[in-house]
Protein backbone atom coordinates (compact mmCIF):
# COMPACT_ATOMS: atom_id res chain seq x y z
CA UNK A 1 0.00 0.00 0.00
CA UNK A 2 1.35 3.62 -0.97
CA UNK A 3 1.74 5.82 2.33
CA UNK A 4 2.77 8.59 -0.09
CA UNK A 5 1.11 9.40 -3.61
CA UNK A 6 2.42 12.52 -5.01
CA UNK A 7 0.54 13.19 -8.51
CA UNK A 8 2.09 16.16 -10.57
CA UNK A 9 2.29 18.43 -7.75
CA UNK A 10 3.79 21.68 -8.63
CA UNK A 11 4.49 24.80 -6.54
CA UNK A 12 5.06 28.31 -8.82
CA UNK A 13 5.69 31.94 -7.15
CA UNK A 14 5.16 35.04 -8.50
CA UNK A 15 7.98 37.77 -7.52
CA UNK A 16 9.43 40.74 -8.45
CA UNK A 17 7.84 44.29 -8.10
CA UNK A 18 4.77 43.93 -10.42
CA UNK A 19 4.76 39.91 -9.06
CA UNK A 20 4.64 39.32 -13.28
CA UNK A 21 7.89 36.92 -13.16
CA UNK A 22 7.02 33.18 -12.29
CA UNK A 23 9.70 31.31 -10.48
CA UNK A 24 9.49 27.51 -10.31
CA UNK A 25 10.11 26.36 -6.70
CA UNK A 26 8.89 22.44 -7.40
CA UNK A 27 7.99 21.45 -11.30
CA UNK A 28 5.28 18.76 -11.54
CA UNK A 29 6.55 16.44 -9.13
CA UNK A 30 5.31 12.71 -9.51
CA UNK A 31 5.95 9.83 -6.69
CA UNK A 32 4.86 7.05 -4.39
CA UNK A 33 6.27 6.20 -1.39
CA UNK A 34 5.38 2.48 -0.21
CA UNK A 35 4.23 2.21 3.84
CA UNK A 36 6.71 0.74 5.61
CA UNK A 37 9.77 2.27 3.75
CA UNK A 38 12.47 5.07 4.55
CA UNK A 39 12.45 7.27 1.47
CA UNK A 40 15.50 9.89 1.19
CA UNK A 41 14.83 13.17 -0.55
CA UNK A 42 18.30 14.39 -1.54
CA UNK A 43 19.36 17.39 -3.21
CA UNK A 44 21.70 20.65 -2.96
CA UNK A 45 20.55 23.81 -0.69
CA UNK A 46 17.52 24.74 -2.59
CA UNK A 47 16.59 22.12 -4.80
CA UNK A 48 12.76 22.05 -3.80
CA UNK A 49 13.17 19.72 -1.08
CA UNK A 50 11.15 21.71 1.98
CA UNK A 51 8.81 23.40 -0.49
CA UNK A 52 7.79 19.69 -1.44
CA UNK A 53 7.77 18.73 2.56
CA UNK A 54 5.68 22.47 3.23
CA UNK A 55 3.19 21.42 0.43
CA UNK A 56 2.35 18.02 1.89
CA UNK A 57 2.04 19.85 4.88
CA UNK A 58 -0.17 21.96 3.44
CA UNK A 59 2.26 25.30 5.03
CA UNK A 60 1.71 26.22 1.06
CA UNK A 61 -0.85 25.99 -1.64
CA UNK A 62 0.36 23.81 -4.99
CA UNK A 63 0.04 25.56 -7.47
CA UNK A 64 -1.17 22.73 -9.46
CA UNK A 65 -1.31 18.60 -8.82
CA UNK A 66 -2.21 17.09 -5.59
CA UNK A 67 -1.22 14.49 -3.09
CA UNK A 68 -2.68 11.86 -1.18
CA UNK A 69 -1.45 10.68 2.62
CA UNK A 70 -2.42 6.87 3.63
CA UNK A 71 -5.16 7.11 0.74
CA UNK A 72 -6.48 10.78 2.04
CA UNK A 73 -6.14 14.07 -0.02
CA UNK A 74 -3.59 16.49 1.87
CA UNK A 75 -6.49 18.76 2.39
CA UNK A 76 -8.31 16.38 3.77
CA UNK A 77 -8.41 17.16 7.70
CA UNK A 78 -7.68 13.68 9.14
CA UNK A 79 -4.12 13.58 7.26
CA UNK A 80 -3.24 15.59 10.27
CA UNK A 81 -3.16 12.80 13.02
CA UNK A 82 -1.37 10.42 10.83
CA UNK A 83 1.69 12.50 9.95
CA UNK A 84 4.34 13.86 12.10
CA UNK A 85 6.44 16.36 10.90
CA UNK A 86 9.98 17.60 11.88
CA UNK A 87 10.98 21.42 10.01
CA UNK A 88 14.45 22.02 8.79
CA UNK A 89 15.95 24.37 12.05
CA UNK A 90 13.55 24.10 14.19
CA UNK A 91 12.64 26.94 16.28
CA UNK A 92 10.19 26.20 19.33
CA UNK A 93 8.14 28.22 21.59
CA UNK A 94 11.40 29.07 24.15
CA UNK A 95 9.98 30.03 26.97
CA UNK A 96 8.57 26.48 27.73
CA UNK A 97 10.26 23.87 29.20
CA UNK A 98 10.71 20.20 27.01
CA UNK A 99 8.01 18.90 29.21
CA UNK A 100 5.31 21.38 28.50
CA UNK A 101 6.50 22.11 25.05
CA UNK A 102 5.27 18.17 24.21
CA UNK A 103 2.44 18.06 26.64
CA UNK A 104 0.89 20.98 24.19
CA UNK A 105 1.50 19.41 21.21
CA UNK A 106 0.36 16.55 22.78
CA UNK A 107 -2.71 18.23 23.60
CA UNK A 108 -3.28 19.49 20.29
CA UNK A 109 -2.57 16.35 18.33
CA UNK A 110 -5.33 14.96 20.35
CA UNK A 111 -3.21 12.76 22.74
CA UNK A 112 -5.59 11.98 25.19
CA UNK A 113 -5.18 13.63 28.67
CA UNK A 114 -5.05 10.20 30.32
CA UNK A 115 -1.56 8.86 29.97
CA UNK A 116 -0.37 12.53 28.10
CA UNK A 117 1.71 12.85 30.68
CA UNK A 118 2.99 9.79 30.59
CA UNK A 119 3.59 9.44 27.40
CA UNK A 120 5.39 12.85 27.57
CA UNK A 121 8.06 11.21 30.26
CA UNK A 122 8.40 7.95 27.79
CA UNK A 123 9.43 9.78 25.30
CA UNK A 124 11.71 12.32 26.43
CA UNK A 125 13.33 9.29 28.33
CA UNK A 126 13.31 7.85 24.63
CA UNK A 127 15.83 10.72 23.83
CA UNK A 128 17.91 10.61 26.74
CA UNK A 129 16.38 14.41 27.75
CA UNK A 130 14.74 13.33 30.92
CA UNK A 131 17.31 14.98 32.82
CA UNK A 132 16.32 18.26 31.16
CA UNK A 133 12.68 17.92 30.96
CA UNK A 134 11.79 21.22 32.91
CA UNK A 135 14.79 23.12 31.88
CA UNK A 136 13.12 26.59 29.56
CA UNK A 137 14.55 25.78 25.90
CA UNK A 138 16.42 28.72 25.85
CA UNK A 139 18.70 27.06 27.47
CA UNK A 140 18.78 24.09 25.28
CA UNK A 141 21.82 23.26 22.56
CA UNK A 142 20.97 22.54 18.82
CA UNK A 143 21.48 18.75 19.64
CA UNK A 144 19.05 18.70 22.45
CA UNK A 145 16.71 21.10 20.11
CA UNK A 146 16.65 18.60 17.13
CA UNK A 147 16.21 15.70 20.16
CA UNK A 148 12.96 17.70 21.12
CA UNK A 149 12.29 18.34 17.42
CA UNK A 150 12.11 14.72 17.16
CA UNK A 151 9.97 13.88 19.39
CA UNK A 152 7.48 15.95 19.03
CA UNK A 153 6.95 14.61 15.37
CA UNK A 154 6.74 11.29 16.91
CA UNK A 155 4.40 12.08 20.48
CA UNK A 156 1.18 11.20 19.00
CA UNK A 157 2.47 7.86 17.43
CA UNK A 158 1.78 8.87 13.60
CA UNK A 159 1.69 6.33 10.61
CA UNK A 160 4.42 8.54 8.50
CA UNK A 161 6.21 10.84 9.90
CA UNK A 162 8.18 13.84 7.74
CA UNK A 163 11.71 15.03 8.68
CA UNK A 164 13.23 18.19 7.04
CA UNK A 165 17.35 17.90 7.32
CA UNK A 166 17.45 15.90 10.71
CA UNK A 167 20.74 15.86 10.76
CA UNK A 168 21.56 19.29 9.57
CA UNK A 169 23.46 21.19 11.79
CA UNK A 170 24.21 18.12 14.37
CA UNK A 171 27.43 16.59 15.82
CA UNK A 172 28.73 13.16 14.84
CA UNK A 173 27.10 12.12 18.18
CA UNK A 174 23.81 13.94 17.41
CA UNK A 175 23.79 12.62 13.69
CA UNK A 176 24.25 8.90 15.16
CA UNK A 177 21.53 9.27 17.74
CA UNK A 178 19.18 11.08 15.13
CA UNK A 179 20.42 7.98 12.87
CA UNK A 180 19.47 5.32 15.45
CA UNK A 181 15.56 7.02 16.30
CA UNK A 182 15.13 6.76 12.60
CA UNK A 183 16.32 3.28 12.22
CA UNK A 184 13.68 2.93 15.00
CA UNK A 185 10.71 3.76 13.31
CA UNK A 186 11.29 1.70 10.67
CA UNK A 187 11.16 -1.74 13.35
CA UNK A 188 8.20 -0.08 14.08
CA UNK A 189 6.64 0.14 10.73
CA UNK A 190 6.38 3.62 10.08
CA UNK A 191 7.11 5.24 6.67
CA UNK A 192 9.41 8.05 7.09
CA UNK A 193 10.48 10.65 4.62
CA UNK A 194 13.16 12.69 4.96
CA UNK A 195 15.00 15.51 3.45
CA UNK A 196 19.02 15.62 3.32
CA UNK A 197 21.95 16.69 1.82
CA UNK A 198 24.32 14.61 3.06
CA UNK A 199 24.62 11.50 0.85
CA UNK A 200 26.46 8.96 3.85
CA UNK A 201 23.09 9.64 6.22
CA UNK A 202 20.81 8.91 3.22
CA UNK A 203 22.68 5.36 2.32
CA UNK A 204 23.05 4.40 5.65
CA UNK A 205 19.18 4.86 6.42
CA UNK A 206 17.01 4.67 3.15
CA UNK A 207 15.53 2.19 0.85
CA UNK A 208 15.06 4.42 -1.66
CA UNK A 209 16.35 8.18 -2.86
CA UNK A 210 15.12 10.43 -5.15
CA UNK A 211 17.34 13.05 -6.21
CA UNK A 212 15.95 16.83 -6.96
CA UNK A 213 17.24 19.75 -8.52
CA UNK A 214 16.08 23.11 -9.49
CA UNK A 215 13.16 21.94 -8.33
CA UNK A 216 13.14 18.97 -10.84
CA UNK A 217 13.44 15.39 -9.89
CA UNK A 218 16.33 13.94 -11.63
CA UNK A 219 15.68 10.02 -10.46
CA UNK A 220 14.71 7.73 -8.27
CA UNK A 221 16.15 4.67 -7.15
CA UNK A 222 16.75 1.96 -4.60
CA UNK A 223 20.02 2.06 -2.65
CA UNK A 224 20.64 -1.08 -2.30
CA UNK A 225 20.59 -1.67 -5.98
CA UNK A 226 22.42 1.25 -7.11
CA UNK A 227 24.97 0.84 -4.49
CA UNK A 228 25.85 -2.79 -5.02
CA UNK A 229 26.52 -2.53 -9.01
CA UNK A 230 29.82 -3.36 -9.83
CA UNK A 231 32.11 -1.56 -11.99
CA UNK A 232 34.26 -4.00 -13.23
CA UNK A 233 37.19 -2.73 -11.33
CA UNK A 234 38.48 -4.06 -8.05
CA UNK A 235 40.33 -2.63 -5.13
CA UNK A 236 43.69 -4.15 -3.64
CA UNK A 237 45.11 -2.68 -0.69
CA UNK A 238 48.63 -4.33 0.70
CA UNK A 239 51.18 -3.54 2.87
CA UNK A 240 53.96 -2.14 1.30
CA UNK A 241 55.97 1.63 1.25
CA UNK A 242 56.29 2.26 -2.79
CA UNK A 243 53.98 0.54 -5.79
CA UNK A 244 55.41 -2.31 -7.09
CA UNK A 245 56.51 -1.79 -10.86
CA UNK A 246 54.48 -5.06 -11.97
CA UNK A 247 51.18 -3.24 -10.85
CA UNK A 248 51.80 -0.04 -12.87
CA UNK A 249 52.24 -1.89 -15.93
CA UNK A 250 48.82 -3.18 -15.57
CA UNK A 251 47.18 0.29 -15.10
CA UNK A 252 46.56 0.24 -11.61
CA UNK A 253 45.83 3.58 -10.60
CA UNK A 254 47.79 3.44 -7.12
CA UNK A 255 48.29 5.49 -3.74
CA UNK A 256 50.45 4.78 -0.48
CA UNK A 257 49.86 5.79 2.76
CA UNK A 258 52.34 4.92 5.08
CA UNK A 259 53.09 1.37 4.71
CA UNK A 260 49.70 0.84 2.68
CA UNK A 261 49.14 0.58 -0.80
CA UNK A 262 45.47 0.83 -2.35
CA UNK A 263 45.79 -0.04 -6.13
CA UNK A 264 42.50 0.14 -8.09
CA UNK A 265 42.60 -2.13 -11.40
CA UNK A 266 40.75 -3.38 -14.06
CA UNK A 267 38.55 -6.43 -12.72
CA UNK A 268 40.17 -8.75 -15.61
CA UNK A 269 43.69 -8.22 -14.09
CA UNK A 270 43.02 -9.19 -10.60
CA UNK A 271 44.69 -12.54 -10.71
CA UNK A 272 47.88 -10.80 -12.30
CA UNK A 273 48.06 -8.32 -9.17
CA UNK A 274 48.00 -10.98 -7.24
CA UNK A 275 50.47 -12.96 -8.76
CA UNK A 276 52.83 -9.56 -8.86
CA UNK A 277 52.16 -9.16 -5.16
CA UNK A 278 53.07 -13.12 -4.36
CA UNK A 279 56.26 -12.05 -6.71
CA UNK A 280 57.07 -9.70 -4.35
CA UNK A 281 56.30 -11.07 -1.26
CA UNK A 282 53.78 -8.22 -0.09
CA UNK A 283 51.25 -9.08 2.44
CA UNK A 284 47.61 -8.49 0.97
CA UNK A 285 45.15 -6.51 3.50
CA UNK A 286 41.66 -6.72 0.95
CA UNK A 287 40.44 -7.32 -1.99
CA UNK A 288 37.36 -6.31 -3.03
CA UNK A 289 34.99 -5.03 -5.82
CA UNK A 290 34.45 -1.75 -6.37
CA UNK A 291 30.92 -0.44 -6.32
CA UNK A 292 28.98 2.33 -7.44
CA UNK A 293 28.35 4.99 -4.45
CA UNK A 294 25.20 7.31 -4.15
CA UNK A 295 27.53 10.01 -4.45
CA UNK A 296 28.22 9.04 -8.16
CA UNK A 297 24.57 8.56 -8.57
CA UNK A 298 23.90 12.13 -6.67
CA UNK A 299 26.50 13.85 -8.90
CA UNK A 300 25.33 12.05 -12.60
CA UNK A 301 21.85 13.40 -11.76
CA UNK A 302 22.62 16.74 -10.61
CA UNK A 303 23.92 17.06 -14.42
CA UNK A 304 22.25 19.29 -16.67
CA UNK A 305 19.52 17.46 -18.42
CA UNK A 306 21.35 17.65 -22.01
CA UNK A 307 24.21 15.52 -20.73
CA UNK A 308 22.22 12.90 -19.35
CA UNK A 309 19.94 12.04 -22.76
CA UNK A 310 22.95 10.04 -23.56
CA UNK A 311 23.21 7.40 -20.81
CA UNK A 312 20.59 5.16 -19.00
CA UNK A 313 21.65 5.27 -15.34
CA UNK A 314 19.76 2.30 -13.48
CA UNK A 315 16.05 3.40 -11.90
CA UNK A 316 13.84 2.21 -10.29
CA UNK A 317 10.58 2.98 -12.27
CA UNK A 318 8.34 1.19 -10.50
CA UNK A 319 7.68 3.38 -7.32
CA UNK A 320 8.96 6.77 -9.18
CA UNK A 321 9.51 8.40 -12.43
CA UNK A 322 12.19 11.28 -13.89
CA UNK A 323 10.22 14.05 -14.76
CA UNK B 1 -6.51 10.18 20.26
CA UNK B 2 -9.95 11.10 18.83
CA UNK B 3 -10.67 9.38 15.35
CA UNK B 4 -10.23 12.21 12.95
CA UNK B 5 -8.79 14.77 15.33
CA UNK B 6 -10.42 17.04 13.91
CA UNK B 7 -13.97 16.92 15.74
CA UNK B 8 -15.90 20.12 17.24
CA UNK B 9 -15.51 18.88 20.50
CA UNK B 10 -11.75 18.68 20.06
CA UNK B 11 -11.95 22.07 18.30
CA UNK B 12 -12.57 24.41 21.61
CA UNK B 13 -10.57 22.36 23.46
CA UNK B 14 -7.47 23.37 20.38
CA UNK B 15 -8.51 26.85 20.39
CA UNK B 16 -8.25 26.76 24.58
CA UNK B 17 -4.92 25.39 24.52
CA UNK B 18 -3.48 27.90 21.58
CA UNK B 19 -5.26 30.53 23.75
CA UNK B 20 -3.71 29.53 27.01
CA UNK B 21 -0.49 29.07 25.28
CA UNK B 22 -0.46 32.69 24.04
CA UNK B 23 -1.28 33.76 27.64
CA UNK B 24 1.71 31.95 28.79
CA UNK B 25 3.91 33.26 27.05
CA UNK B 26 2.91 36.71 27.97
CA UNK B 27 3.14 36.30 31.27
CA UNK B 28 6.52 34.89 30.89
CA UNK B 29 8.14 37.27 28.43
CA UNK B 30 7.36 39.46 31.61
CA UNK B 31 4.22 41.76 29.71
CA UNK B 32 2.38 42.01 33.76
CA UNK B 33 5.65 43.86 34.26
CA UNK B 34 3.79 46.88 33.51
CA UNK B 35 1.96 46.00 36.27
CA UNK B 36 5.13 47.81 38.51
CA UNK B 37 4.86 51.07 36.55
CA UNK B 38 1.40 51.16 36.58
CA UNK B 39 1.38 51.13 40.40
CA UNK B 40 3.88 53.45 40.60
CA UNK B 41 2.25 56.03 38.60
CA UNK B 42 -0.87 55.71 40.54
CA UNK B 43 0.51 55.69 44.13
CA UNK B 44 2.16 58.50 43.18
CA UNK B 45 -0.44 60.63 41.88
CA UNK B 46 -2.98 59.44 44.26
CA UNK B 47 -0.36 61.07 47.29
CA UNK B 48 0.40 63.70 45.22
CA UNK B 49 -3.22 64.41 44.73
CA UNK B 50 -4.47 63.77 48.12
CA UNK B 51 -2.14 66.52 49.25
CA UNK B 52 -2.70 69.10 46.80
CA UNK B 53 -6.52 69.22 45.72
CA UNK B 54 -9.43 70.35 47.35
CA UNK B 55 -12.63 67.83 46.46
CA UNK B 56 -11.71 66.88 43.19
CA UNK B 57 -9.41 64.14 44.77
CA UNK B 58 -11.80 61.33 43.07
CA UNK B 59 -12.41 63.43 39.60
CA UNK B 60 -8.58 63.52 39.28
CA UNK B 61 -7.63 59.53 40.35
CA UNK B 62 -10.47 58.16 38.22
CA UNK B 63 -9.42 60.13 35.31
CA UNK B 64 -5.74 59.47 35.41
CA UNK B 65 -6.29 56.04 36.60
CA UNK B 66 -8.65 54.86 33.74
CA UNK B 67 -6.92 56.87 31.24
CA UNK B 68 -3.52 54.58 32.41
CA UNK B 69 -5.38 51.63 32.36
CA UNK B 70 -6.47 52.15 28.91
CA UNK B 71 -3.01 53.14 27.40
CA UNK B 72 -1.03 50.45 29.01
CA UNK B 73 -3.56 48.04 27.87
CA UNK B 74 -3.76 49.75 24.36
CA UNK B 75 0.37 49.89 23.98
CA UNK B 76 0.40 46.42 24.89
CA UNK B 77 -2.77 45.23 22.68
CA UNK B 78 -0.79 47.08 19.46
CA UNK B 79 1.98 45.73 20.27
CA UNK B 80 1.81 42.38 21.52
CA UNK B 81 -1.35 41.77 18.50
CA UNK B 82 0.53 42.92 15.37
CA UNK B 83 3.23 39.81 16.35
CA UNK B 84 0.68 37.40 17.57
CA UNK B 85 1.02 35.33 13.94
CA UNK B 86 3.46 37.11 12.00
CA UNK B 87 5.75 35.81 14.94
CA UNK B 88 5.04 32.25 14.80
CA UNK B 89 5.41 32.68 10.79
CA UNK B 90 8.54 34.54 11.35
CA UNK B 91 10.35 31.89 14.07
CA UNK B 92 8.77 28.87 12.37
CA UNK B 93 6.83 27.70 15.58
CA UNK B 94 3.78 27.36 13.45
CA UNK B 95 4.54 24.49 11.28
CA UNK B 96 5.06 22.43 14.20
CA UNK B 97 1.49 23.44 14.61
CA UNK B 98 -0.16 23.55 11.65
CA UNK B 99 1.45 20.10 10.85
CA UNK B 100 -0.81 19.14 13.47
CA UNK B 101 -5.03 18.89 13.58
CA UNK B 102 -5.07 22.44 14.00
CA UNK B 103 -6.98 24.47 11.41
CA UNK B 104 -5.76 27.77 10.49
CA UNK B 105 -8.51 29.44 11.99
CA UNK B 106 -8.27 27.40 15.10
CA UNK B 107 -4.80 29.21 15.30
CA UNK B 108 -6.20 32.85 14.82
CA UNK B 109 -8.78 32.86 17.14
CA UNK B 110 -7.22 30.81 19.95
CA UNK B 111 -4.23 33.60 19.71
CA UNK B 112 -6.79 36.64 19.75
CA UNK B 113 -8.23 35.10 22.73
CA UNK B 114 -5.02 34.13 24.79
CA UNK B 115 -4.07 37.70 23.94
CA UNK B 116 -7.40 39.04 25.02
CA UNK B 117 -7.24 37.00 28.05
CA UNK B 118 -3.84 38.49 29.41
CA UNK B 119 -5.46 41.95 28.84
CA UNK B 120 -8.21 40.97 30.88
CA UNK B 121 -6.13 39.75 33.81
CA UNK B 122 -3.78 42.88 33.45
CA UNK B 123 -6.60 44.91 33.55
CA UNK B 124 -8.26 42.98 36.93
CA UNK B 125 -4.81 44.03 38.26
CA UNK B 126 -4.97 47.44 37.43
CA UNK B 127 -8.56 48.30 38.31
CA UNK B 128 -7.15 46.91 42.20
CA UNK B 129 -5.12 49.03 41.80
CA UNK B 130 -7.82 52.19 40.44
CA UNK B 131 -9.77 50.88 44.01
CA UNK B 132 -7.33 50.91 45.93
CA UNK B 133 -5.82 54.30 44.74
CA UNK B 134 -9.60 55.82 45.43
CA UNK B 135 -9.72 54.49 48.90
CA UNK B 136 -6.60 56.24 49.36
CA UNK B 137 -8.15 59.63 48.36
CA UNK B 138 -10.96 59.47 49.56
CA UNK B 139 -11.41 57.47 52.60
CA UNK B 140 -14.41 55.74 51.45
CA UNK B 141 -16.58 53.83 48.35
CA UNK B 142 -19.66 55.72 47.39
CA UNK B 143 -22.33 54.68 44.87
CA UNK B 144 -21.09 56.44 42.46
CA UNK B 145 -17.94 54.75 42.14
CA UNK B 146 -19.56 51.37 40.72
CA UNK B 147 -20.00 53.01 37.28
CA UNK B 148 -16.19 53.08 37.23
CA UNK B 149 -16.80 49.45 36.72
CA UNK B 150 -18.64 49.87 33.60
CA UNK B 151 -16.09 52.78 32.55
CA UNK B 152 -13.28 49.51 32.79
CA UNK B 153 -15.79 46.59 30.94
CA UNK B 154 -15.82 49.38 28.12
CA UNK B 155 -12.23 49.84 28.23
CA UNK B 156 -11.83 46.24 28.12
CA UNK B 157 -14.24 46.18 25.01
CA UNK B 158 -11.92 48.32 23.06
CA UNK B 159 -8.53 46.25 23.88
CA UNK B 160 -10.67 43.68 22.49
CA UNK B 161 -11.47 45.82 19.10
CA UNK B 162 -7.63 46.82 19.49
CA UNK B 163 -6.12 43.57 19.17
CA UNK B 164 -8.36 42.57 16.19
CA UNK B 165 -7.72 45.09 14.43
CA UNK B 166 -3.76 44.77 15.11
CA UNK B 167 -4.48 41.17 14.07
CA UNK B 168 -6.05 42.24 10.75
CA UNK B 169 -3.48 44.41 9.64
CA UNK B 170 -0.45 42.02 10.49
CA UNK B 171 -2.38 38.92 8.45
CA UNK B 172 -0.90 40.73 5.23
CA UNK B 173 1.10 43.68 6.63
CA UNK B 174 4.74 44.17 8.02
CA UNK B 175 4.36 44.41 11.90
CA UNK B 176 5.78 48.36 11.62
CA UNK B 177 3.31 49.01 9.79
CA UNK B 178 0.40 46.87 11.27
CA UNK B 179 1.44 49.39 15.01
CA UNK B 180 1.01 51.85 12.56
CA UNK B 181 -2.43 51.66 11.16
CA UNK B 182 -3.81 50.23 14.72
CA UNK B 183 -2.53 52.91 15.98
CA UNK B 184 -3.66 55.23 13.89
CA UNK B 185 -7.26 53.51 13.71
CA UNK B 186 -7.60 54.25 17.63
CA UNK B 187 -6.82 57.40 17.54
CA UNK B 188 -9.45 58.52 14.60
CA UNK B 189 -11.83 56.04 16.31
CA UNK B 190 -11.36 58.17 19.81
CA UNK B 191 -12.25 60.80 17.85
CA UNK B 192 -15.01 59.09 15.72
CA UNK B 193 -18.14 60.98 17.83
CA UNK B 194 -16.26 64.65 16.15
CA UNK B 195 -15.94 62.54 12.52
CA UNK B 196 -19.81 61.72 12.63
CA UNK B 197 -20.52 65.77 14.01
CA UNK B 198 -18.43 66.33 11.35
CA UNK B 199 -19.96 63.94 8.20
CA UNK B 200 -23.21 65.23 9.22
CA UNK B 201 -22.47 68.95 8.40
CA UNK B 202 -20.49 68.20 5.48
CA UNK B 203 -21.82 68.37 1.75
CA UNK B 204 -20.89 66.25 -1.26
CA UNK B 205 -18.60 63.62 -1.73
CA UNK B 206 -16.65 65.36 1.49
CA UNK B 207 -19.45 64.53 3.34
CA UNK B 208 -20.23 60.83 1.63
CA UNK B 209 -16.00 60.28 2.35
CA UNK B 210 -16.77 61.52 5.91
CA UNK B 211 -20.04 59.73 6.48
CA UNK B 212 -18.39 56.43 5.23
CA UNK B 213 -15.20 56.85 7.15
CA UNK B 214 -17.22 57.67 10.21
CA UNK B 215 -18.79 54.36 10.47
CA UNK B 216 -15.95 52.44 8.95
CA UNK B 217 -13.59 53.72 12.02
CA UNK B 218 -14.24 51.90 14.99
CA UNK B 219 -15.97 53.87 17.68
CA UNK B 220 -13.69 54.38 20.75
CA UNK B 221 -15.34 57.50 21.59
CA UNK B 222 -18.67 55.78 22.73
CA UNK B 223 -16.66 53.45 24.45
CA UNK B 224 -15.05 56.16 26.55
CA UNK B 225 -16.90 57.44 29.84
CA UNK B 226 -13.60 58.24 31.27
CA UNK B 227 -15.05 61.70 32.13
CA UNK B 228 -18.76 60.57 33.34
CA UNK B 229 -17.67 58.06 35.40
CA UNK B 230 -15.41 60.34 36.57
CA UNK B 231 -17.88 63.21 37.37
CA UNK B 232 -19.82 60.12 39.20
CA UNK B 233 -22.55 60.26 36.49
CA UNK B 234 -24.29 57.03 35.65
CA UNK B 235 -24.24 54.58 32.34
CA UNK B 236 -27.05 54.09 30.61
CA UNK B 237 -28.13 50.40 30.28
CA UNK B 238 -28.77 51.03 26.86
CA UNK B 239 -24.74 52.18 26.17
CA UNK B 240 -23.57 49.21 28.01
CA UNK B 241 -25.87 46.56 26.02
CA UNK B 242 -25.01 48.67 22.74
CA UNK B 243 -21.08 48.96 23.45
CA UNK B 244 -20.86 45.09 23.95
CA UNK B 245 -22.76 44.26 20.91
CA UNK B 246 -20.71 47.09 19.05
CA UNK B 247 -17.69 45.39 20.14
CA UNK B 248 -18.25 42.19 19.29
CA UNK B 249 -19.42 42.50 16.14
CA UNK B 250 -16.60 44.63 14.93
CA UNK B 251 -13.89 42.16 16.10
CA UNK B 252 -15.29 39.54 15.33
CA UNK B 253 -15.31 41.19 11.70
CA UNK B 254 -11.85 42.49 11.88
CA UNK B 255 -10.70 38.60 13.30
CA UNK B 256 -13.26 37.03 10.09
CA UNK B 257 -10.68 39.43 7.37
CA UNK B 258 -7.28 38.20 9.27
CA UNK B 259 -8.79 34.57 9.08
CA UNK B 260 -9.79 34.90 5.21
CA UNK B 261 -6.48 36.39 4.51
CA UNK B 262 -4.36 33.68 6.49
CA UNK B 263 -6.24 30.68 5.67
CA UNK B 264 -4.57 31.26 1.71
CA UNK B 265 -1.64 32.85 3.15
CA UNK B 266 1.72 30.43 1.73
CA UNK B 267 3.63 30.20 4.87
CA UNK B 268 7.24 30.17 2.98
Amino acid sequence: MAAIEILDLEKSYRVGFWRSRIKPALRPLRLTIEAGEIFGFLGPNGAGKTTTLKLLMGLVFPTSGTARILGMEIDDPRVKSQIGFLPEQPYFYDYLSARELLNYYGQLSGVPAKGRAARVEQMLGRVGLSDAAGMQLRKFSKGMLQRVGLTQAILHEPKVVFLDEPMSGLDPMGRREVRDLIQQLRSEGKTVFFSTHILSDAEALCDRVGIIHQGELRGVGSVAELTSETQGKVEIIFYAERVPAGLTSLGAEARVSGEVVNAVLPEEQQDAALEVLRRERLRLISLAPVRSSLEEYYIQKLKPAESMTAEKPKEDNRKGAVV
Amino acid sequence: MSSDGMNSGGMKWRIGYIAFNTFREAVRDRVLYNLIAFALLLSGAAILVSQVSIDIERLVVVNLGLTAVSLFGVVIAIFIGIGLVSKEIDKRTLYTVLSRPVRRWEFVVGKFLGLTGTLVVNTLFMSFGVFLALLYVAHRFERMDGWVLVALYFIVLQFLIVCALALFFSSFSTPLMSAVFTFALFVVGSLAEDLRGFARIARGATGAVATAAAYLVPNFSALNVIGQVAHGDAIPARLILYNTAYALLYSAMAISGAVLIFQRRNLK
